[in-house]
């Protein structure tokens, strides 16, 4: 890659951001043009994530590449010269969070055409999410990370609030409060390792070339897993999570599940695993305890549920409990797998709220036991949702397997007993997963029901887009697994084989 | 030696037009002269001295000893005049229709800007104070033009006791460090301070709680903001507004030059001070805000909220320290000055109860004016892509770089909880519909409500985004200190 593709990301993140504000001067009866428009738009963004995620370069040695930088701020007070730079860059890491990205903004883009109520409101909230979470995967300096990372958390509220359902005031109100509260530590963690570099810079780069004090990277260490933690859903700090997904509209969830809970594992890895390597190793068991609770907590918890939409909320914190224990294992193949895990779970979960708002939107009911035999209703749908559950309970030859055989590996070689309770927690996913399948899909055809179509064409464009993502990563993982690979080995150079 | 009276033209063009306003009104049945040339003449004097400030910056010189003329005192003049315009553009419609005594009315907001700005020039204590006064007493006076609403009257009435109890304090200080430093001028002080000159350092440290209290009075620093919500809630509107932004700005900018000047060598004993003022005002602001039914309260509560954050500036005071509180201060006016203007344009057509609720609905309404409360909503609160986050980020910075971690984390707690109550503003205008039509539907706003709302808008997200200009003129300015 080189500085021409570094403006691609730069357009990446502009492009959804002056979307939103285009948007902003259309007249909102212009419905059509506004459908229009952000198909287009987000064709692009997907278009463009595609080139970047594929143009990756394997020869090349550094850390970052695709580096690309516009001065900011330079040499005023505390901040030295170059110290705040508009600087894009990726590893592989990025560029497979750039591509789920891409992949899920543009199912959800198409999804959301359905909405009736301020569709363009809607889109411009969205984007600006959307500008947010391109820019967070992309950013190279501190400053302008945590700006775009905190730009992706504020339209939130709205989203959930105006256009949620049940209790959305509350859903939404915690939801905004919990990952603000997480930010705080963030905050102080990017006020102390600015003060402690001493380089006047907030350039990540430069950054993560100084060599920090053991103890100092002890201290802060904990205040980035727990501040990005919180958005990733880490247990104890996940209870925004069931509540904000059961009351967000079906795009957000997808958004929100699928990429926004990763933003809070990126930024583990981005600042935590690659500035602090040391503090990174020395909780790295913190990190895989709190991963397998968030793990069979998650799984225990969706067992009990019988609301759709919770239980893939539990089933969300199960899942991203596997990309923490991943992490913790501080190995190359772990945190692979983590990546991976980030990814499959992406497009699998974004899936399973596609379907779910697609059958919410007609029954206004999400009880898993009001439901029975379903397959001869909306055969179309079971089977999405089929692939989507079997890719959740790791059958091999889907996204979900590639990804957790990575974590079980990485697990069992440090920890054989947690990566036991590990694979039970698999064993867990299956059972709620089937019951669910057998109790929604077969038995008998309940008349209750008669009024339910299967997907609209939309909907099957946009579950088609998710659902051979899954096949793709799930049979030929290997170009996620290239690249990934290589960006750990280069940036976390700490990380065991 | 010459004096060059050039340098205080701004001064002097704001004292002119307040007088010819004054004038005017007086013969108004004579000349034959209409209520809009006011507004008019007060918008035409702000702008020419924000103007010949500009043209004014990069001198520095002392007039008579007393009054300095650098790039601090034209970051003030710019600030200060800049608001006057914009209130006046945004809020001439309201005055119109709700005040009598028009001329007056912006006769007493051209003086006061000028004690402001005079309270930031002035080197010496006694000018200062004179300035301060000048400031109070046309803000005592306006915040009672409302005359036939009894609320008004007895928002004045507070302001006066106890501004007045305020000013008594400050000047005892005064008056005690003077009798320490044996000399009302800053340079003198300053030597005094630094050689350790100081006659008695009971004096000195009686002194020093004394002008830091009278001056928490003046700034409404907890604990001595009991008047402020009071005072907000029942003065008219855009006299809130200059309350919440000019009058702050005013006795912050003192504050630079008095405790980054003269008292610097005794920072040891007002340190302390300082640090207490600021942590008590950020939490107890922000937390009292949370349970306000009432807008103007709500803001008032959260404006006392905000000081705490510029205080923090002074709690481990440098050059950076100065110049990122000056930036956030910027950023801040920006910030609140758009809420207010917006608020004032809602209740120019509505009822004014004053209460949260009367924004129910108001993006169905009003989607531009819902859109621009709750982007300075979420700037107050330090949200990305508005002024607060990046002013506030630099301005955290500067203090951890000083030593002082554990007072930024208390502040951006604060900050976050500040969010809460910001958000229940936002909440009832986008997710309620308006159902009991407290709020006019569908109207459209005047020209210059737009223009002062829009421009203000565009200001504070391109603070937001490219703050760096702001920021180097604030370093300028506050490197004249140093």
């Amino acid at each position: 890659m080189n500085e021409i593709d570094g403006m691609l990301l730069v357009s990446l993140f502009l492009i959804p951001l002056l979307s939103a504000v285009f948007l902003m001067l259309v007249p909102s009866r212009e419905r059509s043009f506004i459908i229009g428009f952000t198909g287009l738009s987000s064709f692009v963004m997907f278009i463009f994530s595609l080139y970047i995620f594929l143009s990756y370069d394997f020869s090349s040695t550094d850390q970052f590449q695709g580096i690309f930088a516009i001065p900011w701020v330079s040499d005023i007070g505390i901040i030295g010269l170059n110290g705040i730079q508009l600087k894009v860059g990726i590893d592989g890491i990025a560029a497979a969070m750039i591509l789920l990205t891409g992949i899920v903004i543009l199912a959800g883009t198409i999804v959301s055409w359905k909405i009736t109520y301020r569709i363009k409101d809607f889109f411009i909230l969205l984007y600006i999410l959307v500008a947010g979470v391109f820019g967070t995967f992309a950013m190279l300096d501190l400053f302008f990370w945590f700006l775009l990372y905190e730009t992706a958390l504020l339209p939130m509220y709205l989203l959930i609030g105006v256009w949620g359902s049940t209790r959305k005031e509350y859903g939404a109100m915690k939801l905004m409060m919990m990952l603000v509260a997480g930010s705080i530590l963030i905050f102080s963690a990017i006020f102390m390792i600015f003060t402690e570099a001493q380089l006047g810079s907030f350039d990540l780069e430069l950054l993560a070339t100084v060599d920090y004090n053991r103890n100092f990277q002890i201290l802060v260490f904990p205040l980035i897993a727990i501040g990005c933690g919180t958005l990733g859903a880490m247990f104890p700090f996940h209870a925004w999570s069931p509540d904000g997904h059961a009351s967000a509209p079906t795009a957000v969830s997808m958004l929100h599940a699928g990429v926004l809970m990763k933003l809070g594992a990126f930024g583990i890895i981005r600042l935590g695993f690659q500035l602090l390597p040391e503090g990174a190793a020395y909780w790295g068991p913190g990190l895989m305890f709190l991963g397998i609770v968030a793990a069979l907590y998650g799984a225990v918890s969706a067992l009990k549920q019988t609301d759709l939409k919770l239980m893939t909320g539990f089933s969300s914190i199960s899942h991203m409990g596997y990309v923490f224990l991943g992490l913790g294992t501080y190995t190359v193949i772990g945190i692979s797998g983590a990546v991976l895990q980030m990814f499959a779970h992406g497009v699998m979960t974004a899936l399973f709220f596609l379907l779910i708002g697609a059958m919410y939107d007609q029954s206004h009911n999400r009880d898993i036991p009001n439901f029975s035999g379903l397959a001869t209703k909306m055969p179309v749908w079971s089977i999405f949702f089929v692939i989507a559950g079997l890719a959740s309970l790791g059958l091999p030859g889907l996204s979900g397997f590639v990804a957790e055989l990575h974590i079980f590996i990485g697990v069992f070689q440090a920890y054989p007993i947690i990566g036991g309770l590990a694979v039970l927690t698999a064993a867990i996913t299956a059972t709620y997963l089937l019951r669910m399948f057998s109790t929604m899909f077969f038995g008998p055809v309940s008349s209750k029901w008669d009024k339910l179509n299967d997907m609209t064409y939309l909907e099957r464009v946009s579950a088609t887009i998710l659902a051979l993502s899954i096949l793709f990563l799930g049979l030929w993982p290997s170009p996620w697994i290239d690249r990934i690979a290589d960006s750990i080995q280069i940036g976390i150079p700490g990380a065991l084989m | 030696m010459m004096n060059n009276y050039f340098l205080i033209l701004p001064e002097i063009s704001l004292l002119l037009t307040g007088m010819l306003i004054l004038f005017l009104d007086a013969f108004s049945k004579e000349l034959g002269v209409g209520r809009k040339i006011f507004p008019m003449l007060a918008i035409i004097g702000s702008l020419l001295s924000a103007l010949l400030s500009f043209l004014l910056i990069g001198n520095n010189e002392t007039l008579f000893d007393i009054y300095k003329v650098d790039d601090l005192t034209a970051y003030f003049r710019i600030l200060l005049s800049l608001i006057l315009c914009f209130l006046v553009i945004g809020s001439h419609e309201y005055n119109d229709k709700k005040i009598t005594h028009i001329g007056e009315y912006y006769f007493l907001l051209l003086t006061a800007t000028v004690g402001g700005i005079v309270m930031v020039a002035g080197v010496e204590l006694i000018t200062m104070y004179v300035g301060l006064e000048l400031l109070s007493f046309s803000l005592y006076v306006a915040s009672s033009s409302l005359i036939n609403d009894k609320q008004s009257g007895e928002a004045s009435l507070k302001y006066v006791l106890i501004g007045g109890v305020g000013s008594a304090i400050l000047l005892f200080g005064l008056s005690m460090i003077y009798g320490s430093a044996q000399s009302t001028f800053y340079n003198d002080i300053a030597i005094n301070f630094l050689n350790g000159d100081f006659f008695n350092l009971e004096f000195l440290l009686v002194g020093l709680i004394f002008l830091i209290a009278g001056l928490g009075f003046k700034l409404s620093a907890v604990p001595f903001h009991m008047w402020a919500p009071d005072v907000y809630q029942g003065a008219p509107t855009p006299v809130t507004a200059f309350l919440s932004t000019s009058s702050k700005a005013a006795v912050i900018g003192l504050l630079f030059r008095l405790l980054g000047g003269p008292l610097l060598g005794v920072i040891e004993y007002w340190q302390p001070l300082i640090i207490l003022l600021s942590v008590l005002t950020m939490i107890i602001g922000n937390l009292i805000a949370i349970q306000q039914k009432n807008i103007k309260r709500m803001l008032a509560y959260s404006s006392v909220g905000q000081i705490g954050y510029l205080l923090m500036a002074f709690v481990g005071l440098s050059s950076y320290t100065l110049s990122a509180a000056l930036f956030h201060l910027s950023g801040y006016l920006a910030t609140n000055l758009l809420i207010f203007i917006a608020i004032i344009i809602f209740y120019t057509k509505n009822k004014e109860n004053s209460l949260i609720n009367d924004f129910k609905g108001l993006a169905n309404n009003q989607p531009f004016l819902a859109l621009i409360i709750s982007a300075g909503l979420f700037s107050l609160a330090g949200m990305p892509l508005l002024a607060g986050f990046f002013t506030k980020f630099i301005l955290f910075q500067a203090i951890v770089q000083n030593g002082f971690l554990w007072i930024v984390v208390i502040a951006v707690t604060m900050s976050t909880i500040s969010l809460y109550y910001y958000l229940q503003i936002i909440k009832q205008m986008y997710l309620f519909e308006d159902n009991d039509n407290n709020c006019v539907s569908k109207w459209n706003l005047t020209p210059s409500q737009y223009i002062a709302s829009s421009l203000l808008f565009l200001l504070v997200i391109f603070i937001g985004i490219y703050g760096t200009p702001f920021y180097s003129f604030a370093e300028q300015s506050i490197m004249v200190l140093f």
